[in-house]
């Protein structure tokens, strides 16, 4: 797939001197969904806004469908819907009258089908004369969707579209999510949940500190994210892994008073229960055996590290 | 041009203003009348002609252009205050408009706002003073062009205000002094002559001075230089709104 939205050496530093974005380079795929994953202040949010255009590039060039998003504004941004992390609605104004006015924004002449097919898809026409301040919080990011999708968008950025809201909400919105993409919208969300980007991505990059550590198919990028340590603790110190156990690649700790065992979670069999056999066959008693999962923190900090 | 997104703007913001008709309306209306009470029949009718206009019809140019230009610095500036305040500014700043399309909206709909208040303080005028306008055609250009430039000063004072009390700051401190010192209530030929080449540098003067001669053919300044002054002063905050947006000062990062 040809990317729709081509990021060439975005730089952005901050009046007070913070570099938020160090030349980003990123490709988005047509009709993808891609991940943005990174911490708080990693510069996801940049990211998307010099994209969007509401913060100004301090050099690098953004292309949004072969349009440049300063050069040839209108073109590329009547391609964009945005839906920002922070609930950002007028309160008093009815659901309709926002959904309508987003439209008319964009260029686009008022369709009160489309507007009642957007505000149906989300589960929002029963609400539509309602004033936004009476609703729920999944209500009204609901309506902030409604209204980046009020102008037919063939690119959809999501800033953290699930921080704070419950379990049925989230896979409501992944829902959502799916049945655009089968639409032909190409989105781009970003998020620090890791389950998030596991359920719906179809690529995902990782950006820490104003970088693009990688950008990769989401399931690949899994299988390295879910090696997972087991460390198993013996009555008795071994000097030696015995050779009826090299097939697993055991590490000795602790001078020989533990084992540990790597494996992958999303692989098809991860080995643990003939490894326990093989152990008693060895004549390997147990103590203890405790199990973690290097936190997507640690994997950001390796990739820096590597990158350094 | 977006011209849709103009509209949008303008029927978004017209649709707050009827949705707080009462307070829009009947709070400007209410106040004016209480000035036509106190100054037009009370003291008024204390005071002789001045001019050779009556008192009581003589300070209702002075009156409308007061209330225009306050109600046009506020609904404008809050206007577009209120989205930064909110947060909202964030899809006007994404969306395909320029800044002549965000200034026709919020300003178009700003200056209809007042200018609806304008006529309505006039024709609340009838009912308490005999007055007659003698060129019809320049008061409703004089009236336009005013509530369009300070509305375009009220989208400034809303986009250079960080809170609240900045919103309130230049309305209060310098714009209701400069109207009241304008020329509203009195004509500039009953000041000394030192305090009349000082009120020549208040720029309300020229404006009440040219609204005031469409109604009676009285001026404190020859009309044409009213004229040029408002001109003068739309051109400036218009450029001063371009490079606003040129620059992203105060609303892109």
């Amino acid at each position: 797939m040809p990317d729709i939205v081509s990021v060439r050496d975005l730089d952005k530093t901050y009046a007070g001197g913070f570099r938020a974005l160090k030349s980003v380079s990123l490709g988005i795929r047509q009709g993808e969904i891609l991940a943005l994953l990174g911490p708080n202040g990693a510069g996801k949010t940049t990211l998307i806004s010099t994209i969007c255009g509401i913060t100004t590039p301090t050099s690098g060039s953004v292309e949004v469908a072969g349009h440049d998003v300063v050069r040839d504004y209108r073109a590329a941004r009547q391609l964009i819907g945005l839906v920002p992390q922070e609930i950002n609605l007028e309160p008093f104004e009815k659901v309709i009258n926002t959904v309508r006015f987003s439209r008319g924004l964009f260029g686009r002449r008022r369709d009160d089908a489309h507007v009642e097919s957007v505000l149906r898809q989300l589960s929002l026409w029963d609400k539509r004369d309602s004033k936004t301040v009476e609703l729920s919080g999944g209500m009204k990011r609901r309506v902030l969707i409604a209204k980046a999708l009020a102008h037919e968008p063939r690119v959809l950025f999501l800033d953290e579209p699930t921080a704070g809201v419950d379990v049925d909400f989230r896979r409501d919105m992944w829902e959502t999510v799916r049945r655009l993409q089968a639409d032909g919208v190409t989105i781009i969300l970003t998020t620090h949940y890791i389950e998030e980007a596991e359920a719906i991505a179809d690529r995902i990059g990782v950006i820490a500190r104003g970088e693009i550590l990688l950008v990769e198919e989401k399931d690949s990028l899994m299988r390295r994210l879910g090696r997972k340590e087991m460390r198993l603790d013996l009555h008795e110190p071994i000097a030696a892994v015995p050779d009826s156990l090299s097939g697993y690649k055991l590490q000795r700790s602790d001078e020989g008073g533990a084992l540990i065992y790597t494996y992958d979670t999303s692989a098809e069999r991860t080995g643990i229960a003939r490894l326990f056999s093989d152990l008693t066959a060895a004549g390997l008693r147990l103590r203890d055996v405790q199990t973690s999962q290097s936190s997507l923190e640690e994997i950001f900090v390796d990739l820096v590290r590597d990158g350094q | 041009m977006n011209w849709q997104a103009v509209r949008a703007i303008y029927v978004y913001e017209m649709t707050r203003f009827f949705r707080t008709l009462l307070q829009s309306l009947i709070s400007p209306v209410i106040s004016t009348s209480l000035y036509f009470v106190v100054f037009g029949a009370a003291i008024g009718s204390r005071i002789d002609q001045v001019e050779g206009v009556a008192y009581g019809a003589f300070i209702v140019p002075g009156l409308i252009m007061l209330t225009v230009v306050t109600q046009s610095i506020s609904n404008a500036s809050f206007g577009i205050y209120f989205p930064k305040f909110i947060g909202t500014i964030y899809e006007l700043l994404s969306a395909p408009v320029n800044f002549l399309e965000i200034v026709a909206g919020y300003v178009g709909a700003a200056a209809t706002k007042s200018l609806v208040i304008g006529l309505i303080i006039l024709g609340t005028a009838f009912f308490f003073v005999e007055l007659r306008i003698l060129h019809p055609v320049w008061m409703l250009s004089f009236l336009v062009l005013t509530c369009v430039s300070f509305a375009l000063l009220g989208f400034i004072i809303g986009i250079w205000a960080r809170n609240f009390e900045q919103l309130q700051l230049v309305p209060l401190l310098v714009v209701t002094p400069l109207v009241f010192l304008g020329g509203s209530f009195y004509s500039i030929s009953m000041l000394p002559p030192a305090w009349q080449t000082v009120t020549l540098f208040n720029p309300v003067v020229y404006l009440i001075s040219g609204f005031r001669w469409a109604f009676f053919e009285q001026a404190d300044v020859p009309v044409a230089l009213s004229l040029l002054a408002i001109l003068g002063f739309m051109t400036l905050c218009l450029a001063a709104i371009w490079w606003i947006f040129r620059t992203g000062w105060r609303i892109r990062n």
